[in-house]
């Protein structure tokens, strides 16, 4: 049975002509990538860390974007107005993650430094941050 | 494939590669405030190549259709990242992932409905596994988004009917998808795709408000599980590689809240606490007494503490507090009080809340603690100021064996000299459990809205001290 679906799998891959075991030991070690990278996240950084995948699961623009060019012929078809219309959701989530991440992360500010001499210049300043 | 396309591909491959090299220091860049900037360019570097990229794979017909419909969305997209409020984060988050699943079931019935190619045993499982768990994370990160957005018709379910449901609803789906997968029936798939929307919502309804971090930590993960599961559909590694990333976060994500909750993920997902009545353990049912006292004392007390910890919790998100917080913060730095503020993981709704809510309010990010930073701390602080917290900082979750929270790690407030506490009422809090820290000889609470209150300690710290 597995035999027959790994036989399988070089025909049902549409792009590419990989097999499957190439590209899942692809989504293997990726894991582990993510695994080891995510640990290392400062937890003050966890609602920027879901915008930010959140905008970066929406690769699958490009996927839609494969799917609504694939059909060779006829401008609409139910395979391309479903592709187009991922490729409106997936651009929504990946301008306005982006844009939502930067918008949050530019809020994240160290502490302003009192140095002694200049300590009444940084209080005004705090003023109009 | 001529040899031209041939030769385009395999380019495409090669930026596909920096483009996934990219998204790995997107998220490297995440460890610290100081290069997260950086990161998310990185990102944006990531996502811009790996586009064009398939504009170049993707020549044909319809172009115009994929940059019309990509222009609406940026319009959509950037219009709601400058608009939308940082209070209102968690929703916007799970709306987002709402819209991955939803691009992720378009794709998979936009493969299926392609009549030209034929789909194999691997492609017929990938597709209704990835279209399923898009699906699943569609109705789900609505529901939740309906949940976080207070918003009357995501109604917690209750009863005993729910669980039944769900199994029937998992297995018929399941079914579904092995029907398609042996007759490659479309009937079949379309019966999968919708019951599987109905599952989503079923699974997340039953779950309480309070657990919404875990259940926004783990639709996240499964938005990478849908992009991972597009591209086993299309072969393509780096689609792969970015959903692992987002699925390994979202799950690590899971994983630390259930933790700070001192939960398993099946009993957050299946074992609907915060919907059961839970019997406050060693409670004799004798009336207790609390010391209530107003915001002016507080405030003098802070200002002549030398240490103040203050903790946030969802009554300073609910209240929109931040911005009377962060006054009260200066003001007691300016009379040399050393103000620090201690974030307990699952304070508030999401991952990471609070922080982003002090940020917004342009706290220093110095000054803001995580759990095990602080806890050790608490034994030399005078003052502690919770603000709208309440299970965090509840001491039976290290004293009392009976406690439903007992072993959950908290914010050790009691071992401060001096514990005030902001809140509504005496009600309790989420997980429905009475707080012995309200009634101890060093507590005072300090009955009232959180902004209001804390307005009048900026007050009368302003008018005692000057």
């Amino acid at each position: 049975m597995i035999a027959t679906i790994l036989a399988a799998a070089p025909a049902g891959a549409a792009m590419s002509s990989t097999p499957f075991v190439a590209i899942f030991t692809v989504f293997v070690l990726a894991i582990f990538v993510g695994y080891y990278v995510v640990w290392g996240v400062t937890p003050a950084l966890h609602t920027p860390l879901m915008a930010v995948t959140n905008a970066l699961s929406s690769i699958v623009i490009v996927g839609a974007m494969l799917q609504t060019v694939n059909i060779d012929g006829s401008m609409f078809t139910p395979t391309s107005v479903l592709g187009a219309f991922a490729v409106f959701l997936a651009s929504i989530n990946i301008f306005g993650g982006f844009a939502v991440t930067e918008r949050m992360l530019a809020m994240f500010k160290p502490k302003v430094k009192k140095a002694p001499a200049v300590e009444a210049s940084t209080s005004e300043k705090g003023g109009d941050a | 494939m001529n040899d031209f396309s041939t030769m385009i591909a395999t380019n495409a491959d090669w930026f596909y590669l920096v483009g996934a090299i990219l998204f790995v220091l997107t998220l490297r860049g995440l460890s610290s405030p100081k290069t997260a900037i950086r990161g998310n360019r990185f990102g944006m570097a990531a996502m811009a190549i790996a586009v064009v990229t398939t504009f170049f794979l993707a020549e044909g017909p319809v172009l115009w259709l994929i940059i019309g419909a990509m222009i609406l969305g940026a319009v959509v997209g950037m219009w709601k990242a400058k608009t939308v409020a940082m209070t209102q984060m968690p929703e916007t988050v799970a709306l987002m992932h709402s819209f991955v699943g939803l691009a992720a079931v378009a794709i998979a019935l936009a493969t299926v409905l392609h009549t030209e190619q034929q789909h194999g045993a691997v492609a017929r499982v990938e597709l209704f596994i990835g279209c399923f768990i898009g699906a699943i994370t569609f109705s789900a990160s609505v529901f939740a988004f309906g949940k976080l957005a207070a918003k009357s018709w995501a109604k917690t379910l209750v009863g005993g009917w729910v669980k039944p449901v769900q199994a029937l609803l998992f297995i018929a789906m399941i079914g579904f998808g092995g029907v398609y997968f042996v007759t490659d029936s479309l009937p079949a798939f379309y019966a999968m795709a919708v019951i599987a929307v109905i599952f989503g919502w079923m699974w997340i309804a039953p779950i309480g408000g309070g657990d919404m971090p875990v259940v926004v930590s783990l639709l996240n993960s499964f938005s990478g599980w849908a992009a991972a599961g597009i591209g086993f559909t299309l072969g393509n590694s780096m689609l792969i590689i970015a959903g692992s990333l987002v699925g390994s976060s979202g799950a690590i994500l899971s994983y630390i809240m259930c933790k700070a909750m001192n939960r398993s993920l099946l009993n957050v997902l299946f074992g609907g606490m915060g919907t059961s009545a839970v019997a406050a353990g060693g409670d004799d049912g004798a009336p207790k007494n609390y010391k209530a006292g107003s915001a002016e004392d507080a405030g003098f007390l802070m200002s002549n503490a030398s240490n103040v910890v203050i903790v946030p919790g969802y009554g300073m998100a609910q209240g929109r507090a931040q911005n009377a917080v962060k006054e009260l913060y200066e003001l007691l730095k300016e009379e040399d009080v050393n103000v620090r503020f201690a974030i307990h993981p699952v304070a508030g709704r999401m991952p990471g809340h609070m922080n982003v809510l002090l940020a917004e309010a342009d706290v220093p990010y110095d000054d803001i603690l995580e759990m095990d930073e602080i806890n050790s701390d608490f034994a030399s602080t005078d003052v502690v100021l919770v603000i709208g917290a309440n299970d965090v900082v509840n001491p039976s979750a290290k004293d009392d064996p009976t406690s439903p929270i007992f072993g959950m790690p908290i914010l050790e407030v009691s071992k401060a000299q001096t514990v005030m506490v902001i809140k509504r009422s005496m009600s309790t809090g989420y997980a429905g459990l009475d707080n012995s820290l309200f009634y101890m000889d060093k507590t005072m609470m300090i009955f009232g809205d959180a902004k209001k209150m804390v307005e009048e300690m900026v007050r009368s710290i302003n008018g005692g001290g000057h």
